[in-house]
């Protein structure tokens, strides 16, 4: 089985213990977060167990490189201590079962994309920046063979991910490509980060959408036409797993002529809440309404006239409550397209 | 020419009568299992003479009539068992008058389900009506022939329950008017003149209703919903008597399939609620969250699922559409509905996975509140192939076992076709079976109404 590479020697020797003192959602000094974490790793009951809002923010904040994220959910599994109520894990961990047939393994050509259990948001996909491009995971009957399983760490599931993942790799696999894009930032983030972290060999190389979408933007420069807009960027729970590719965003921003200063940005960004809602832990409804609000404010206050998306998740989740406040949502990919003079594909 | 195609086509018309097999086809069969039957016409009357005339006809020549609004019930009832006239009602669909302050519809016998909501949505949007989760063609009187229960049934009851007056054509041909219109021009209350319920939840074999009057009731603005996950369904009773206690939800739905997967196994509670400003539903909504069932989030035992506002929009829209049929090639699907005490839904979800797996379907139930917890319809549905003759005997086993559990755990079976009426029969008490029987010839001397249905021997 699968063992998560996590290092105490490096908790050992850390002063600062970012991972829990930056915590957003709990209010942790340096001596207390010491005395958590050393019980999480000696596999204790520590009150972060049973607080945390699964918001994977701690994986960025260590700067060490340790996975202080997986281990509270490996810990939360272990100790039975899952941040939802049952009956809402076993659906979420049923949705995840594909029953619609085998998928197709078609021949594609590089660059390939892979839609992820988004298939249905296949539409986005279209224009000059995806030319050329073959995409992966179109036929939502069979999508679920190409979900990468990362949602399961708000479920305190990682069995389930460590069981699932590597047939999943597996069906990428036997596309036969060397690298593949990912649409969604929680797949980049599984196999970029959490695989290797627990020991699963990823036979391609995974390469973010942003990454993707700047270097051809690059290309396109000549198409650009600056769209002198205010963006408030809604950061996803799993874009602390690459946080090195945030860099990104602002690099496209600054290529297409947008602005996104606001205060919750960076690591300092707000959760969508989606997860947090279902949670157990008393008062959640009401700690996710108020991280919402702050954050649509924030973006009130910002100016921002749009709210640019790469999850489909926070998508869901926010896109109605930022509309009514008149900002329009739309995906990062759409963003792109506007500023090249294309009509993005989810303004339909 | 055939005498009585004559006689109907002067009645009607010749475009609105026919004996053509290729359209005696279409009316011999509905979406369910049930053996399909060829009538010998089809009549599509417009006017309640027109009904008139061509039930004095039929009671003379002692031909069937079986009447047809949607013909959307599934059990057979509406398929013409014993040949004769198929009677196609679907052009009587005259919205009369709505009355917006005594709130309630009168309308003609056709008009359907979708056509009341579109048509109150826009001339009258404070009002509403308790709506079927069936395909919006199905008919306002079709429905309460069969005491069908609508997404308003949690407070108010069977859609029968909501029937302020009728228009009927006995079988010999004459109009009865019911309730406060056969006195007054206003078609406001049924009650209180002595009781004449002898119609509704007959299915047509008592006469055929050609108007109605129906209440309506108030439509809010915001149309909300949350759901509700257990995995222990001996919860689920109680969980909907604390929900009921509120006296906050619209409609109360637990349902429980196989497809799609995140479902099997899991109970899942929708609770349908409107309001008239944001305020008005963070009141509800707190009090589902917070109060009522914040003891078994606290627990572990259930869960809210965080739903966006898409997917409440969804979960909201009328109608509902079912994808039961989809469940395996060659699309069909039926459903046993029962009426059942609530306290059964552990048992009736355990049994009835039983037999889905025993005929190897993949498991579809659901209850929908009526009443403040008073009573429950509680569906077995299953899907079959229509192009399989296995498959579809296969259903039909499983339907005939549900109609036997319906009444093995307490409970009535609800619009049951012949197999399950039968079954009703065997068991009502002798003197109501009796009494049954004298209603019947009294107003249907000849037999000629749907018959094959409710035929006391
Ligand atoms: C997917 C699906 C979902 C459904 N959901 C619901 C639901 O949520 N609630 C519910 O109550 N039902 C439901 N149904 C069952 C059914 O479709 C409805 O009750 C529907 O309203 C019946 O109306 P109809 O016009 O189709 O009736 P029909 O099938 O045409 O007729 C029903 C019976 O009444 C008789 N009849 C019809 N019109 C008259 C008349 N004017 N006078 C006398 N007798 C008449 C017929 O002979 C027959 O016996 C559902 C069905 C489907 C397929
Ligand atoms: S997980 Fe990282 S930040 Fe936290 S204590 Fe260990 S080394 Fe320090
Ligand atoms: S995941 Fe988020 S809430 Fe949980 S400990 Fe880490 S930073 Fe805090």
């Amino acid at each position: 089985m699968f063992e998560l590479r996590f290092d105490e020697r490096k908790c050992s020797a850390c002063q600062t213990c970012d991972c829990l003192t930056k915590c957003q959602y709990m209010d942790i000094d340096v001596d207390t977060a010491k005395t958590e974490m050393r019980k999480i790793i000696n596999g204790e009951d520590s009150f972060v167990l049973h607080d945390c809002v699964t918001c994977y923010a701690c994986e960025e904040y260590c700067k060490m490189g340790n996975h202080p994220f997986y281990l509270i959910v490996e810990r939360q599994e272990e100790l039975d201590i899952p941040p939802i109520p049952y009956p809402l894990i076993k659906r979420g961990v049923q949705i995840g079962i594909p029953f619609r047939g085998e998928p197709k393994i078609e021949e594609v050509k590089e660059p390939v994309l892979s839609l992820g259990v988004f298939a249905n948001l296949a539409y986005l996909t279209q224009g000059k920046l995806f030319e050329g491009v073959s995409l992966i995971s179109t036929d939502p009957r069979t999508m679920f063979h190409f979900f990468c399983q990362l949602m399961y760490l708000h479920y305190a599931r990682t069995s389930v991910i460590k069981e699932r993942l590597p047939g999943i790799i597996e069906t990428i696999a036997k596309h036969n490509v060397k690298e593949v894009i990912f649409f969604h930032d929680e797949c980049y983030g599984t196999f970029a980060s959490y695989a290797p972290a627990v020991g699963i060999d990823v036979p391609f190389k995974p390469i973010h959408l942003f990454e993707y979408l700047y270097n051809r933007l690059q290309e396109l420069k000549d198409e650009i036409t600056p769209l002198n807009l205010k963006v408030a960027y809604q950061r996803p729970c799993s874009s602390r797993l690459s946080s090195d590719k945030l860099h990104f965003v602002n690099d496209i921003f600054n290529l297409i002529g947008v602005d996104s200063e606001r205060e919750y940005v960076g690591e300092n960004a707000l959760c969508c809440g989606g997860i947090i809602v279902e949670q157990k832990k008393e008062g959640r409804r009401q700690l996710a309404a108020d991280v919402q609000s702050r954050n649509i404010e924030d973006m009130v206050n910002a100016g921002a006239e749009l709210c640019v998306f790469n999850c489909p998740a926070c998508y869901d989740t926010l896109s109605h409550s930022v509309a009514i406040k008149g900002i329009n949502p739309i995906y990062m990919s759409d963003l792109c397209r506007l500023a090249i003079g294309e009509k993005p594909g989810g303004w339909r | 020419m055939d005498s009585i195609y004559k006689s109907l086509a002067e009645i009607v018309g010749d475009d609105h009568v026919s004996n053509q097999p290729e359209e005696l086809y279409i009316y011999s069969y509905d979406l369910g299992t049930t053996e399909p039957h060829r009538p010998d016409y089809a009549v599509a009357p417009r006017t309640t003479e027109e009904v008139q005339e061509i039930l004095k006809l039929a009671n003379k020549e002692k031909i069937p009539v079986a009447p047809l609004g949607g013909g959307l019930s599934l059990a057979g009832l509406a398929v013409p068992l014993r040949g004769g006239i198929a009677l196609d009602l679907k052009r009587m669909d005259s919205i009369i008058e709505v009355n917006e302050r005594a709130r309630y519809v009168v309308l003609e016998c056709g008009v359907s389900q979708g056509q009341l909501s579109s048509y109150l949505e826009k001339h009258h949007p404070n009002l509403r009506h308790s709506e079927p989760g069936a395909p919006p063609q199905a008919t306002i009187a079709g429905n309460i022939a069969i005491h069908g229960q609508g997404d308003l049934a949690q407070p108010y009851g069977f859609n029968s329950d909501m029937v302020n007056g009728l228009e009927v054509v006995l079988p010999t041909g004459e109009v009865c008017r019911i309730g406060s219109c056969s006195v007054s021009p206003s078609w406001f209350t049924l009650h209180p003149l002595p009781d004449l319920g002898l119609f509704l939840g007959w299915c047509g074999t008592t006469g055929i209703i050609t108007k109605l009057s129906l209440k309506l009731y108030p439509s809010k603005k915001i149309k909300s919903v949350e759901q509700f996950v257990v995995e222990n369904e001996d919860l689920v009773p109680e969980i909907v008597y604390k929900i009921t206690h509120t006296e906050m939800a619209d409609d109360i739905v637990a349902w429980s399939q196989a497809i799609p997967t995140f479902s099997s196994g899991l109970h899942h509670i929708n609770i349908l609620m409107t309001a008239d400003s944001e305020k008005e539903l963070e009141f509800k909504t707190e009090l589902f969250w917070d109060d009522v069932l914040a003891e078994y989030i606290r627990n572990g035992d259930g869960g809210f699922v965080a739903l966006s506002a898409a997917m409440k929009a969804g979960l909201t829209s009328r109608p509902q559409v079912s994808k039961a049929s989809d469940w395996k090639k060659g699309g069909g699907f039926e459903y046993v509905g029962a009426i059942m005490p609530v306290e059964t839904y552990p048992e009736c979800y355990r049994r009835g996975f039983d037999i889905s797996a025993r005929h190897d379907i993949p498991y579809t139930v659901l209850g929908r509140i009526i009443g403040r917890s008073h009573a429950m319809m509680f569906s077995w549905t299953y899907a079959f192939n229509r192009a399989d003759p296995e498959s579809i005997r296969q259903a039909r086993e499983a339907l005939h076992e549900s109609d036997e559990l319906a009444l093995e755990l307490g409970g009535t079976i609800w619009k049951p076709g012949v197999y399950g009426q039968k079954l009703v029969m065997e068991r009502i008490e002798p003197n109501t079976l009796k009494l049954m029987k004298k209603v019947k010839e009294l107003l249907d001397p000849n037999g000629i109404m749907n018959p094959g249905n409710w035929e006391v021997s």
